[in-house]
């Protein structure tokens, strides 16, 4: 027997005690992982796949391979097109807003001041209304020309001010990606605010005192410490509003319909295949919605890893 | 601390600056308060118009000293004989609360393999889970409708049930896995020595520490089903209907009645809200994926 079968013969039951300590290890993890592959991930393969075909069950006997036509079709088709231009501007603009809006808030929340709980309590609620509630709120209870709260109001400070006849705009059709902006915004800027409250929270406060100490002005504070700290906070804000935004179907189902230009992707896909049946053409839409998604989650996850690696260095 | 200074120094007696500052805070708690009630405006609208009577409700102005009646929540649970909301309300119940159920199963043991006893390259698992989460819903959908229609799985509870544990299981581990990381190894590790078992450890020692963590990831997880709608407009039709989706019709199967939709709204949101104030603490580290603490 030569030595190195010896060897390995020695080494092999050994071996073989450690994987089975590694798999007992890994044993746990192992379901959600196998769930989660085979619910997310192979439905994506799946429209990888139906991307890659000229299919419309109106039309059976038509499907066979298109290669990338359905591809061309989206950047070339006015409509899709639209609905990209129309998904970047409405994420920018709502993640624009919330941030700023939900900084703004954040500053005032972290001073201490009367009934400083029960604000934080009343700033929460729009994101804790169930999202069809409140674009249904939004559309019907507020936005409604005829006794939406915005016209009422207007009515009601004419009166004040002996106008019998104020401006009673119709909101939606007059500006409908304003409207459907406006509603996710004011869902939104909740969670924006709680992520940056924590972050100025945060804020180590012997450094607070020693800017203090040495004559800092609130301005200077702001902007030379508060704001750097901040900076890892606001970038996960815009990256997670971004993900979450992007996907929104609610409001724009609900506000508009989709009408008058505010259709987005998610929702003209499910246009696509569950009213038009053009199955490969709203599986390659999709796979594009992923492509930009992916370029911002890419993004989002290194901020969330390096919030992480920080955490991880302190404990 | 508040209280002592105040009676040892009245606010004539502050040097100028100080009374400046302390005017100038009483301002900002003012307007924080201002920012507050008007964030919350639409929603109490909603409340206070659901109180109101159909003809009071479409009026312009609005009429703030109208009557307060409890019909429109009468008639929305089907007291003049319109559809139920009940089927749907149950059906959102069971979807959230058996998803949820399945994600903890899921996600506890995933958790424990990924903060307590540490699998190899955990922080890679870790954002292999996260990634998952930003692969946006549309882009699966139809596969997944097409596989539901041709597995007669079509308007059935159990399909949401799996596409919302999908949906939450990666937040949910992540949330887990932060909270059972805050569980001391060094005592674990004692107790281990002194001869407990697993299952004691789990209930004496990991279950008081991170079981808060737990119940508000459970919450999140709840709050996530129960305000799904794409999904569930997608894959259910009659018998399967969620809350969201029963809402998204009564406008255009009954007209518009704005009274009873806002009391229809009031009702959907109302396990949210109280789902939501109660993980109130908790839900920007579940929503920012646990990377805020």
């Amino acid at each position: 027997m030569s030595p190195q079968i010896r060897s390995e013969q020695a080494r092999q039951p050994k071996e073989r005690k450690r994987g089975v300590r590694a798999w007992a290890t890994r044993a746990p993890l192992l379901p959600a992982l196998v769930f989660l592959i085979a619910v997310t991930q192979l439905p994506f393969v799946a429209t990888l796949v139906i991307s890659l075909f000229d299919w419309n069950p109106l039309s059976p006997d038509e499907r066979d391979f298109a290669g990338f036509s359905n591809y061309t079709s989206v950047v070339t088709d006015p409509e899709l097109r639209d609905s990209v231009c129309t998904t970047v501007l409405l994420t920018a603009s709502v993640v624009v807003a919330t941030v700023v809006l939900g900084l703004l808030l954040a500053l005032l929340l972290d001073r201490s001041f009367f009934g400083r709980g029960m604000v934080r309590t009343l700033l929460i609620t729009p994101f804790l209304i169930v999202p069809v509630s409140a674009a249904l709120l939004w559309k019907h209870a507020l936005y409604n020309p005829e006794y939406g709260l915005l016209n009422g109001a207007l009515t009601w400070i004419g009166e004040l001010f002996g106008d019998t006849s104020p401006p009673q705009p119709d909101w939606i059709s007059g500006m409908p990606l304003i409207a459907v902006e406006a509603a996710l915004v004011w869902q939104w800027t909740p969670f924006m605010m709680l992520i940056l409250l924590a972050g100025l929270q945060s804020r180590p406060a012997e450094m607070m005192e020693a800017a203090r100490l040495d004559g800092a002005g609130s301005w200077q504070t702001f902007r030379y410490l508060t704001l750097p700290h901040l900076r890892r906070y606001l970038e996960l804000g815009v990256l997670l509003g971004s993900v979450y935004i992007v996907q929104n179907f609610d409001a724009v189902f609900t506000i508009t319909a989709g009408g008058l230009d505010t259709a987005n992707l998610p929702y003209t896909i499910y246009q696509t295949f569950y009213n038009a049946h053009e199955y490969g053409l709203a599986s390659a839409a999709g796979v594009v919605v992923v492509i930009g998604t992916m370029i911002i989650a890419t993004f989002a996850l290194r901020v969330v890893s390096s919030l992480f690696r920080e955490e991880a260095n302190r404990a | 601390m508040t209280a002592t200074t105040a009676t040892l120094a009245p606010s004539k007696l502050l040097p100028p600056a100080a009374r400046r500052a302390r005017r100038r805070s009483a301002a900002l708690g003012l307007v924080a308060w201002v920012a507050g009630l008007g964030f919350c405006l639409p929603a109490m609208w909603m409340l206070l118009t659901s109180l109101h009577s159909e003809a009071d409700a479409a009026t312009n102005p609005p009429p703030l000293a109208a009557a307060l009646t409890l019909d429109n929540y009468r008639q929305f649970f089907g007291a003049d004989g319109g559809p139920s909301p009940w089927p749907s309300l149950i059906n959102s119940l069971s979807a959230s609360v058996f998803s949820t159920v399945l994600v903890l199963l899921l996600a506890l043991p995933a958790a424990y393999a990924l903060s307590i006893r540490r699998v190899r390259k955990w922080t890679d698992v870790l954002f292999f889970f996260l990634s998952t989460k930003m692969l946006p819903v549309v882009a699966g959908l139809l596969p997944v409708y097409l596989f539901a229609k041709n597995a007669g799985m079509l308007d059935n509870i159990w399909l949401l049930v799996i596409l919302y544990t999908s949906m939450n299981l990666p937040i949910a581990v992540w949330m887990m896995q932060s909270f059972l990381a805050d569980v001391p190894v060094s005592i674990i590790e004692a107790a281990q020595v002194d001869g407990a078992r697993l299952p004691t450890v789990l209930t004496r020692i990991v279950a008081p520490v991170a079981g808060p963590g737990i119940a508000a990831t459970a919450l999140i997880c709840f709050i996530f089903s129960w305000n799904e709608l794409l999904f569930a407009r997608v894959l259910t039709g009659v018998v399967a209907q969620t809350a969201p989706v029963y809402l998204s019709g009564v406008v255009t199967s009954q007209g518009l009645f704005l009274a009873q939709l806002c009391a229809a709204s009031v009702v959907v949101s109302l396990p949210v809200l109280a789902a939501g104030y109660a993980a109130q603490d908790k839900l920007v580290q579940g929503l920012s994926l646990g990377a805020v603490k």
